[in-house]
């Protein structure tokens, strides 16, 4: 046996350890990650007395669905408004984010940087800073306490981070097809409609999904504008389950799943679109 | 491209509405909350009389109010340093031509699809100190008496109970980082780290002097982009914590809160609102200016 | 498209979003005009929930055709619907009616900036004036006029304790602070928690504190505390302190995670023996299924004989609510003798009435009720009656430090800043 083939196969042995190792790290990151969603399946699937004390980590012993209903028949209601609220504040803040877009990406008057640069420092500050003008806002427009008011909030305070989505996403689109356009007679209002809208599907999924789990996961601004537990979307509504005296822990697990599905069931089949989402987040597109 | 004047006063009447929504819910609230800040409002009724720096002095000097910041200071730090090392690491691994790297990024990435009040629900129940993970320490033979976020321990600023509130976030945004290092790394041309191991580099110098580099403004975006969320956070506490004890978990975001719509204590809460946006635009406004500069040079 | 319809398009657009809104709005506006009373309580679950239940029913015989809205905030032992609530009030939101503490929970926060109309006439119509104790008429009275009307009284300063535990160590539950250090340190020598108390929602110490205050100061000068009379840093208030911080040598080491029922349960569960809590914690035992003077014994704070702390939940009428007709209907059932007690016997509280019909109370509220009729009664601190919400929720801040740090300097120097900046 040479040396050469010698060398070769301790390498292929320390290239395959490595590998082994490789796949044992990413594993055992992948089980810890799982944990928390093994304990919510797990404890929602328990009984009252099963959900108890030294219980927590074992499989439940039979499946019911007890606590599913009873976070179910609690929770059903607010489900509904978390829908009635996404719904409307995502497409509502998607289209100015739209115009906004085509505008900043392709008309820089002058100026343009600089307003844009001020309007994403929106997307940045600690909602508190705005709470208190909000709420006495609200009240005087007759808004306050009403999913309106809280759906108009999140119009507004999405305006930043959706024209910043679709200004990078527009960027990607050759000037001269637009040019064609205009050379064809159309404005900017219609370029807009006749080029760009059709073009925006893909970067619409990205917005949508990203304002849709944003705002279906806001609690702040949730919890301080809508007071009455008839037009509290879930994220409130959970925290308020969590808050009872006596605390029953599957119901809750229960209802923690119930609460994340939709975002998560977004997730998983538009885990891609998700991605790019997040990472439009972070300014650079 | 063909603009013409008329179609460029269009365009700057198509941005108005945002433009205008956005000078009053941002720029014009801030305003607002500034001015509450320096007045005397205290109880349900709004009352502007101006009272100076009263609110803040009377801020600065409480107890409360250090802890917090301290608090905000050390959860950040560990914060974002947690997820930066297991993001990189994560990314680093997945890019190495791994079978099942869809799954493994699908599983890592989850929690980012999640409300702070669900982790934070969840993550209670797990780190409970009678029937949590420590069940799971004992039965490994590990110490198993961690009081968790109930630990009101201090070690020299630092509250132990954070530990609890450090790791749910960090679950929640770890793959978070992991995903935009991915996306760094594949951005690295393959040649470059090809000519590096062709001189003879190990895989670990590669990475200190060729990957790392590569990926600074990526790690500069997680540490604003983390950096913001934990300077206002208040969501996971609520759900998870609380106030804790001695206020070994309060934030200025659960303090504000607190103070304005519990207590009443409006000039109050809206100082510690103004003094979380100073804290947030300290590190926000240089980072934005960084990257228009940038954009302006491309 | 001309330059004008563009301009008109941006209008619009501007316009669209807060005006779509705003009609929305409306639809909103007209759905809340329908006859309904919206009630605001944190009575979510257990006996107090069955006990709002069976007031309402109440209400609902007589008045079938309202339709009853039962808002429950849960969390924090009111703190988070005072929180609720207060946004709903500045945002001009109000419900029909809301549970408020009588005392400063009601006259400082609400009445006194003007958020509330009387209600004097509903005790005068029906010649009740005389049915209610002046002591609680005082405190829900505001420049002559009532603004709310109580449901219930409380006791704050009882003592709960397991007589099992007490038995099996051969002890007799202490009467006065002394002796409260005697017992507790043998049964901290014999592995049981003396003291369960608990954390979670920050006014827990506070509820102990307020027992201990009145025991060094007695009634008097525990009165002064609010109205400036009494220093807060004085020799008899830093006695109090230091006491209070003694016992904590004896309460449960998890006490900032558990709530006050947690700690109740330690105590039916024998694993600690007394927990100093209000008499909401009969009800709860009752609930748990044990029994009363058998499994669990009560009297009141050692050192406190002869005196009780009350805290009463009241209910007002909001001036912009929606449906005033209404909650003067409310407000008349709850004063009513049927509505006191059909409330009080489910509830484990006795009537602010004194009139009640005594079949209807079990042992404890019987002894309560007597207590009530013959001791000093003064306003109970951790529930608002005896200062309002900032100040109340300042001195928690307070006090949770004491609880970690046992320096009683800086906080009785911390209370008494807290006197200045809210004695009137």
């Amino acid at each position: 046996m040479s040396s050469a083939t010698q060398t070769w196969k301790t390498e292929r042995a320390v290239a395959s350890l490595k590998r082994t190792v490789l796949y044992i790290t990413l594993v055992a990151f992948a089980a810890l990650f799982l944990t928390p969603l093994y304990v919510v399946i797990s404890t929602g699937l328990k009984t009252f007395q099963e959900a108890r004390l030294a219980a927590m980590w074992s499989l439940p012993p039979s499946v019911s669905l007890q606590a599913f209903s009873a976070a179910f028949t609690r929770l059903a209601p607010h489900l509904e408004n978390s829908f009635k609220l996404v719904i409307p504040a995502t497409f509502g803040s998607a289209l100015l984010g739209s115009i906004n877009g085509y505008v900043f990406s392709k008309w820089r008057f002058r100026g343009a940087n600089t307003i844009f640069a001020l309007m994403l420092f929106g997307m940045f500050i600690p909602y508190q800073s705005i709470l208190i003008p909000l709420v006495v806002f609200l009240r005087t427009i007759g808004l306050y306490g009403t999913l309106w008011g809280l759906i108009l909030t999140h119009i507004v305070y999405g305006i930043p981070i959706n024209t910043l989505m679709f200004r990078n996403f527009y960027a990607k689109i050759p000037d001269e097809l637009l040019d064609a356009g205009h050379i064809d007679g159309l404005d900017l209002l219609g370029v807009y409609r006749r080029i760009i809208v059709p073009l925006s599907a893909p970067g619409l999924v990205v917005v949508v999904i990203w304002q849709f789990t944003s705002i279906w996961n806001d609690f702040l601004f949730a919890v301080t504008i809508t007071q009455r537990p008839g037009v509290q979307p879930i994220t409130v509504a959970l925290q308020n389950l969590a808050g009872s005296q006596v605390i029953e822990w599957n119901v809750q697990m229960a209802g923690a799943l119930l609460a994340a599905m939709p975002t998560l069931v977004l997730y998983i089949i538009l885990g891609k679109n998700f991605i790019r989402g997040m990472l439009a987040g972070s300014v650079k597109g | 491209m063909i603009r013409t004047k008329r179609d460029l006063t269009k365009a700057v009447l198509l941005v108005t509405p945002s433009i205008v929504l956005v000078s009053i819910f941002v720029y014009g609230f801030i305003l607002w909350s500034l001015r509450t800040s320096v007045s005397a409002w205290q109880g349900i009724r709004p009352d502007y009389t101006f009272v100076g720096l009263r609110n803040y002095i009377h801020l600065f000097q409480s107890t409360r109010f250090q802890i917090d910041l301290w608090n905000t200071a050390y959860f950040t730090l560990f914060f974002i340093a947690t997820c930066i090392v297991v993001g990189f690491v994560l990314a680093f691994l997945i890019n190495r031509n791994i079978r099942g790297e869809g799954v493994f990024r699908t599983v890592y990435l989850f929690p980012m699809a999640l409300s702070f009040i669900v982790t934070g629900v969840v993550w209670r129940w797990m780190l409970n100190p009678t029937f949590g993970v420590n069940i799971i320490l004992e039965n490994l033979g590990f110490p198993s008496d961690w009081g968790w976020y109930t630990d009101p321990t201090r070690i020299g600023g630092f509250h132990v109970a954070l530990t609890s509130l450090i790791l749910a976030a960090s679950w929640q945004f770890a793959g978070y980082t992991m995903a935009i290092y991915l996306a760094g790394l594949r951005s690295i041309p393959y040649e470059v780290i090809e000519s590096a191991r062709m001189d003879g580099a190990t895989e670990i110098m590669i990475v200190r002097k060729v990957v790392l580099p590569m990926l600074r403004s990526i790690t500069l975006s997680a540490v604003v982009v983390l950096g913001h969320i934990s300077l206002k956070i208040f969501d996971l506490v609520m759900a998870m914590t609380g106030r804790g004890p001695r206020f070994a978990t309060d934030f200025p975001g659960v303090f504000m809160f607190e103070t304005t719509f519990t207590g009443n204590r409006y000039g109050e809460g809206a100082a510690i609102s103004i003094v979380m946006l100073v804290m947030v635009a300290l590190i926000i406004i240089p980072y934005l200016v960084h990257v228009f500069r940038q954009e302006t040079h491309e | 498209m001309t330059l004008r319809r563009v301009v008109v398009f941006g209008v619009m657009a501007l316009l669209l979003v807060p005006f779509s809104a705003m009609a929305a709005g409306e639809g909103e506006e007209e759905e809340r005009v329908e006859e309904g009373l919206e009630i605001v309580t944190w009575w979510t679950a257990g006996g107090e929930a069955e006990a709002l239940a069976a007031l309402i029913d109440v209400y609902r015989q007589r008045y079938p055709d309202v339709e009853v809205m039962n808002s429950t905030v849960a969390g924090g032992g009111g703190s988070q619907a005072r929180g609720v609530l207060a946004s709903r009030m500045v945002g001009g939101r109000p419900p029909d009616t809301f549970q408020v503490h009588g005392g400063a929970g009601i006259i400082g926060t609400w009445v006194v900036d003007d958020f509330m109309e009387p209600v004097t006439h509903i005790l005068e119509d029906n010649d009740w004036m005389g049915v209610f104790p002046e002591d609680v008429i005082e405190i829900i009275s505001y420049e002559g006029e009532i603004y709310s009307i109580p449901v219930n009284i409380h006791r704050s300063n009882v003592m709960w304790y397991n007589i099992g535990v007490f038995e099996e160590h051969n002890l007799n539950p202490p009467q006065s602070l002394a002796e409260f250090f005697e017992v507790a340190e043998q049964l901290q020598a014999a592995g049981v928690t003396p003291l369960a108390l608990g954390g979670t929602d920050g006014w827990e110490p506070t509820h102990l504190l307020e027992s201990v205050l009145l025991a060094e100061l007695g009634p008097d000068a525990y009165r002064g505390l609010w109205d400036g009379t009494t220093a807060w840093d004085g020799s008899e208030a830093l006695a109090a302190l230091s006491t209070f911080v003694d016992m904590l040598d004896y309460i449960t080491a998890d006490q900032s995670a558990i709530t006050n029922i947690d700690a109740a349960e330690y105590v039916a569960e024998g694993q600690a023996a007394m927990t100093v809590m209000g008499d909401w914690v009969h009800g709860f035992y009752l609930a748990i299924g044990l029994e009363p003077g058998e499994d669990y014994g009560w009297m009141p704070t050692p050192g406190t004989q002869g005196n009780f702390i009350m805290l009463t939940d009241t209910f007002g009428l909001p001036k912009d609510a929606p449906n005033p007709t209404n909650v003067r209907r409310w407000l008349t059932v709850v004063a009513s003798r049927e509505g006191q007690d059909t409330f009080n016997p489910i509830k484990g509280s006795i009537p602010a009435r004194t009139d009640a019909d005594r079949d209807k109370y079990d042992v404890y509220l019987l002894s309560a009720m007597d207590d009530f009729a013959r001791d000093s009664i003064v306003p109970s601190l951790a529930h608002g009656a005896a200062a309002e919400v900032g100040w109340m929720s300042s001195i928690n801040d307070v006090v949770t430090f004491l609880v970690e740090d046992k320096d009683i300097e800086t906080a009785a120097a911390d209370f008494q800043s807290l006197a200045d900046q809210y004695v009137r």
